[in-house]
């Protein structure tokens, strides 16, 4: 059936730009026109543009782009189809490929309508890209057969029993975040029989995911992770309903998502979204299960339930930014966030089925190195507490990222702390190398980085030496120094170029080596390679791994 | 006089310190000279040994790099929970617990990876 609306599309779109371009070489008059030029200015414009010339380029039909910039009358470099996909939002996989990109946003805005119909195909799981409103989860009186035969080894427990089982079914659970935490905890929830899964990720499956992520697989990468986890989860329990939101958690959605659910399940990696997630849980009278994980530790508590404290009331403050480390800097063992996430599971269906929580007013605390767990006595709901206090202060949602000082993602950020004149690009250092000017290269990554991959000629040097300005490292960069200037000038300052992995730590490195030249070390000219090892990786030695 | 005496030993306490939680920039292991746990014994002094007292000593005797990563002003920075022998500090008094001999004071960093 798509197969036909397709060329049906296709065959209409053609027509139409035809009609267009016959108007335009019939147009003597040149098509220079302020408002057109403006517009082309502008994102929306580059992207219309870029639209309609990757239309024109997928069939060939050799049309000069000089209508849009006129002035140039030459063939300019066409749009590349891939960051044009991903600047739309666009996934590409077989069936785009099939199809111009303006196919694929014409496509989608029907899709978007048809859902509004109630009239998409119920058998795939459909992917939200905004939050609609849903229609209330059946409450069933009895369980059938199927359901008897598929849950009786968990109905045959007197804690849960029918009732549980029935509780189970009539709940909805929205999990935010697909990753390390939120696939286990689907994963159990759905195999449990549970009534409606909400599935929120706003990123897609990458290779380094699924160490942890288990619900993804090989073949789903460059797939949004909800709608990946849930194609999983659909093989396991076709009887749940899932909705998959591929859409960051903003305070303007928050609201409006959460009260569609009972029971909220933080398995986030960052700051602000837990601080949102809280807010939004304490404003709309939901349960939050909430789980963390890092390294080879975890911890695991349920706010806001039956009176116990909220996030906020164990934490008023948001730790600062540079104090904060995210999965990709600090590391984690797969096997954590998921024993974490199976917990967090747990504590859910507890809720779900009516047996309560266990971690109402206490934090489990995991030490996967030492095997321990230990369970905490918190303090109770404080009455000042700014959300869910006495006389809360907090009565709509924030603007949470400017309140934690960091971004709602656990993306590495780009520091920027040195001029352009203080940095190369790794092409430049790869010239500098193939012109063998004489130079040290400093890797200032932990060793268990540099054991990973490193650039052979380098030193290792780790920034947190560096920056205690420790003996042994200063003297063994001095007699460096000392190697290179006997076979340079040495009144020089000698080049001094520093490497991390994405070039963040070698700016800071290099703030260092400024203030340490000339005193501590011999005249050095510092710089650092924009972009690190990765940037080499992908611009110069592909070879080179990438972690 | 010779209670007085005897206060003073009982303060000079044995107490447990433990850093569980990693804290960025090598983990507060590596802030406290590269050691989880550390078993201390506080000198004697005339007043008795509080939490805000502890954290001072800490500050001046275990810190050795970065202590604004784990002090701020006269507490512990955001993000830290301190925890006296196994329950939240805000049950306990927070800065003004006293300490007892053989306590167990915990500092954990929240986690936020998922």
């Amino acid at each position: 059936m798509f197969a036909a609306v397709d060329t049906k599309h296709q065959d209409l779109l053609i027509q139409n730009l035809e009609n267009i371009l016959n108007k335009i070489k019939q147009n003597k008059t040149p098509l220079i026109n302020e408002s057109f030029q403006q517009f082309l200015n502008t994102k929306n414009g580059y992207l219309v543009s870029s639209l309609v010339s990757e239309f024109l380029e997928f069939f060939s039909l050799g049309f000069t782009l000089a209508v849009f910039q006129p002035g140039t009358g030459t063939q300019v470099h066409g749009p590349d189809r891939g960051n044009l996909a991903q600047d739309l939002g666009i996934v590409e996989n077989e069936n785009t490929r099939d199809g111009p990109l303006l196919l694929e946003v014409m496509k989608r805005c029907q899709n978007s309508n048809s859902r509004e119909d109630g009239s998409s195909d119920s058998s795939l799981p459909v992917l939200h890209n905004l939050v609609t409103e849903l229609p209330l989860l059946e409450a069933k009186t009895s369980l059938s057969n199927e359901a008897i035969l598929r849950y009786s080894r968990q109905l045959v427990l007197p804690e849960l029993g029918v009732k549980g089982q029935l509780n189970l079914s009539k709940s909805s659970v929205l999990i935010v975040g697909c990753g390390g935490l939120g696939c286990p905890l689907a994963q159990y929830l759905a195999a449990a029989g549970i009534g409606r899964l909400g599935l929120l990720d706003y990123d897609v499956v990458e290779i380094n995911n699924l160490h942890r992520q288990v619900l993804h697989g090989e073949n789903r990468q460059g797939i949004p992770k909800s709608l990946s986890a849930a194609t999983a989860l659909k093989q396991l329990n076709s009887g749940v309903e899932y909705i998959c939101y591929n859409l960051i958690l903003t305070p303007k959605i928050a609201l409006e998502l959460i009260q569609q659910y009972d029971i909220i399940a933080d398995c986030s990696d960052n700051v602000p979204t837990r601080y949102l997630v809280n807010d939004a849980c304490v404003l709309t009278g939901k349960p939050l299960v909430s789980a963390s994980a890092l390294r080879m530790e975890g911890q695991l508590t349920v706010y806001n339930y039956h009176g116990s404290p909220c996030y906020r009331c164990l934490f008023p403050v948001p730790p600062p930014a540079e104090t904060v480390t995210n999965c990709s800097d600090g590391g984690v063992l797969g096997v954590v966030p998921g024993i974490m996430g199976c917990l967090q599971a747990l504590e859910v269906l507890k809720i779900a089925s009516g047996l309560g929580t266990s971690f109402g007013q206490f934090m489990l605390m995991f030490d996967a190195l030492e095997g321990r767990f230990r369970n905490i006595r918190l303090r109770p709901k404080n009455q000042n507490c700014a959300v869910c206090g006495a006389n809360p202060t907090i009565r709509v949602l924030q603007d949470y990222e400017a309140f934690c000082g960091s971004s709602a993602s656990d993306k590495c950020r780009t520091l920027h702390l040195l001029s352009k004149e203080e940095r190369i690009s790794a092409q430049e250092y790869k010239k500098i190398l193939d012109e063998q000017v004489p130079h040290l290269l400093v890797d200032v990554r932990p060793p268990v980085e540099v054991d990973i991959c490193h650039l052979p000629h380098s030193i290792y040097i780790t920034l947190d030496k560096l920056e205690r300005k420790n003996l042994d490292c200063l003297n063994h960069l001095n007699r460096k120094l000392l190697e290179g200037k006997q076979i340079t000038d040495e009144e020089m300052s000698f080049p001094v170029y520093v490497i991390c992995k994405l070039g963040n730590d070698s700016q800071k490195a290099v703030k260092i080596l400024q203030e340490l030249s000339g005193k501590e070390l011999g005249v050095l000219l510092a710089k650092d390679i924009t972009g690190g090892l990765m940037a080499w990786s992908n611009k110069v030695d592909p070879t080179f791994p990438q972690y | 006089m010779e209670e007085r005496k005897l206060s003073r030993i009982v303060w000079g306490a044995r107490a447990l310190l433990s850093f569980w939680t990693a804290i960025p920039c090598g983990g507060a292991e590596l802030l406290f000279g590269g050691l989880k746990k550390h078993h201390v014994t506080l000198p004697i002094q005339s007043d008795t040994w509080d939490i805000r007292h502890l954290l001072v000593w800490i500050k001046q005797n275990l810190l050795q790099e970065r202590p604004e990563l784990f002090i701020q002003g006269d507490s512990v920075r955001p993000g830290i929970l301190v925890l006296i022998n196994d329950a939240d500090w805000e049950l306990m008094g927070e800065l003004t617990y006293k300490l007892q001999n053989e306590d167990s004071i915990t500092f954990i960093s929240t986690l936020h990876g998922g």
